[in-house]
């Protein structure tokens, strides 16, 4: 059936100009132009080479981590603490970026971006993956709950904890050149991380679709019941599946440490791994759906500030319209039913 | 400040003062849980009533009428929510979590639009502390039940009054069994979806009303993400008090004793426990619960199941 995939496509497209059309009408209302608003955010995430690999910046950290949801929601699961493993991945990195010394950069930068990828990974598997594979603990609870701890050891490391720099700014030593993930356009923020998200969404597509493991996967996803009748160890699947997930927003956490941050400092409000959730949702957990929707939302963080600036409009704009590309994807029988009644009207005509 | 002076009124002060909000909330959310429906929006409803509850108590010169539209204002929320989960029957952690990122935005949005960068006026109307005559004049307790935030009291009197009416009362009852066994329910007449409609309105309404404390309880302001998250926690308190409304004050209490000692404990010489390690305390205790390792919770049966009528 052709028509169940074109709204597989028209499904998530028509929920993004929706949401961009409810914003219009609050721009409106707040007594501001909708059209320049939007122009000066396509300008500020598109305009120029430099807003462009600014765009890129933002989405490379919710490509990975976007990945590591969709992944999980694959499984079945739903992790939505992909918060709390990209700090984890971003402690870890840092660490090994300031603390490990003499090191070739062939060494130390692989090092640094495994060590905040593994970190990610146990913390999504240690506690919420083996209690939910053996407890049946709730995922959304416990990984939401690990987002909190994450955070707070995050803070408590930096704010007079044992990874504060000297002096009294609340941040981490800086990681050494040995460990930057160089620029990939020179000038701008844009590092090498966007090739490793590019390569994570090749190795998600293959070992989902390629491989025995990710076949049990989507089994697992499909029907934990009746992959288990088939023999499955669905136990061993929940905990590999979160394995995975919380390895990629670790290296999502990584590379933007080692690439963009270049320390671990109080940025907690810049909730990558929050919105990795929605990048997933909308990407409809298909690897290149994940790349394409990152984009979309690295270019609404980036041209917001744009946006505020010359149309005088709150960036938070963003937020809100974020916010109904949320709901009309999850009550994606709104857009289904419109989308029904127009084609039995097309076809009556 | 040493060991034995951590225990100070002050500290059951803002222990109480803290728990206020998340107990609040979290009663609401056992009346949304308890019909069936998991209610991770009630971050965002808070979010909604605290900004809600200021531009109203500002432009009406009135914290009663401020109060009253925070609650409304929840409650407008959650139609949204409920319109989605329960008429659609959406993913109900994902349209909760459209609800937290919108309200996040609205808020933000109309902060920036209507106040500019000055804030909210600083003659915001704030509610009223209330003196209980007798208690306020005893010694150690007056201190801390004698006087405080009108809200306060109303959510030490809710405690009971949900207990009894979801253990209690027949329309209790029947919402409880709506969200053990829909089917069962249906069967016996019982419009499930409406008690689900109800339950989800209820949550809305109490999260208003503990964004209300917070914006116009303890402060007269609202600044941006002003709840930080304790929609979450209360949340958290709901599971830890194993879906009961007695139980998830007393969790809601407990947390709050964590967030008034990490407060005092930054005051404490010689005493080297970092205030982050405590605030993680009621996040680490909600996963024990939920393990099993602390104490048994059980989340009604269709917690979380949309109700499909022949299944």
């Amino acid at each position: 059936m052709t028509s169940t995939r074109a709204t597989a496509v028209l499904v998530p497209v028509l929920s993004v100009l929706l949401s961009f059309l409810v914003g219009g009408v609050i721009v409106v209302i707040s007594g501001h132009d909708p059209l320049a608003a939007y122009v000066a955010l396509l300008q500020g995430a598109f305009g120029s080479v430099f807003n462009l690999a600014n765009t890129l910046t933002v989405a490379v950290p919710l490509m990975l981590a976007g990945l590591g949801v969709a992944f999980t929601f694959r499984a079945g699961l739903f992790n939505i603490g992909a918060e709390g493993q990209y700090w984890l991945g971003s402690i870890a990195a840092a660490w090994v970026g300031y603390a490990v010394h003499g090191l070739p950069v062939w060494v130390h930068l692989p090092l640094a971006l495994l060590a905040g990828t593994l970190a990610g990974a146990l913390w999504a598997a240690l506690i919420p993956g083996v209690l939910k594979a053996w407890t049946g603990a709730h995922e959304v609870i416990t990984t939401m709950m690990m987002s909190y701890i994450a955070i707070n050891l995050a803070r408590y490391l930096i704010e007079g904890g044992p990874m504060m720099a000297p002096g009294y700014t609340p941040q981490s030593p800086a990681v050494l050149p040995t460990a930057t993930l160089p620029a990939l356009v020179p000038g701008t923020q844009l590092s090498w991380g966007l090739v490793l998200a590019v390569l994570a969404a090749v190795a998600v597509w293959f070992v989902l679709y390629r491989t025995t493991f990710g076949f049990e996967v989507r089994a697992a996803g499909l029907n934990g019941r009746a992959a288990r009748y088939a023999g499955m160890n669905v136990a061993r699947i929940i905990v590999l599946a979160m394995f995975v997930s919380g390895a990629l927003a670790g290296l999502a956490g990584a590379v933007q440490t080692l690439g963009v941050n270049h320390r671990l400092f109080d940025a907690f409000n810049a909730g990558y791994g929050y919105t990795a959730i929605v990048v997933a949702l909308l990407g409809k957990n298909n690897p290149w759906g994940v790349l394409a929707a990152a984009v979309l939302f690295g270019a609404l963080n980036a041209g917001a500030s744009a946006m505020q600036m010359q149309a005088g409009v709150p960036a938070h704009l963003v937020d809100v319209v974020q916010g109904m590309i949320i709901f009309f994807i999850a009550v994606d029988g709104i857009i289904r039913s419109v989308l029904r009644r127009t084609r039995k009207e097309a076809a009556q005509a | 400040m040493n060991g034995s002076e951590i225990f100070n009124a002050q500290l059951w002060m803002t222990a109480l003062s803290s728990a206020t909000p998340l107990a609040l909330a979290a009663l609401g959310g056992t009346f949304s849980e308890r019909t069936g429906v998991v209610n991770i929006a009630m971050e965002g409803m808070m979010l909604t009533g605290a900004f809600v509850a200021v531009l109203a108590s500002a432009t009406l010169h009135s914290a009663f009428l401020g109060l009253a539209a925070a609650i409304l204002s929840g409650m407008l929320m959650a139609v949204l929510f409920a319109w989605g989960t329960i008429r659609y029957k959406a993913d109900q952690v994902v349209v909760g979590m459209a609800i937290n990122v919108l309200a996040a935005g609205l808020t933000g949005y109309l902060l920036n639009a209507i106040y500019g960068f000055t804030g909210t006026p600083p003659d915001t109307p704030r509610l009223p502390d209330v003196t209980i005559p007798g208690l306020a004049q005893m010694p150690g307790i007056g201190a801390v039940l004698g006087r405080a935030d009108l809200l306060v009291y109303v959510m030490l009197l809710l405690v009971p009054l949900s207990h009894y009416f979801l253990f209690r009362t027949p329309l209790g009852l029947r919402m409880r069994a709506v969200g053990e066994h829909p089917q069962a329910a249906d069967t016996a007449g019982i419009d499930v979806n409406r008690l689900r409609f109800l339950g989800v309105l209820i949550s809305g309404a109490l999260s208003g009303m503990a964004g209300a404390y917070i914006s116009i309880g303890v402060l007269n302001a609202f600044n941006v993400n002003m709840t930080n998250g304790r929609g979450y926690i209360a949340l958290a308190a709901m599971i830890f008090g194993n879906w009961k409304p007695v139980g998830a004050f007393l969790a809601a209490a407990l947390f709050g004793l964590a967030n008034a000692l990490a407060i005092n404990l930054q005051g404490l010489e010689g005493w080297h426990v970092s205030k982050d390690f405590v605030l993680m305390i009621p996040y680490a205790l909600t996963i024990l619960a939920l393990a099993g390792i602390v104490r048994r919770t059980t989340p009604p049966a269709a917690d979380g199941i949309p109700y499909e009528p022949g299944h």
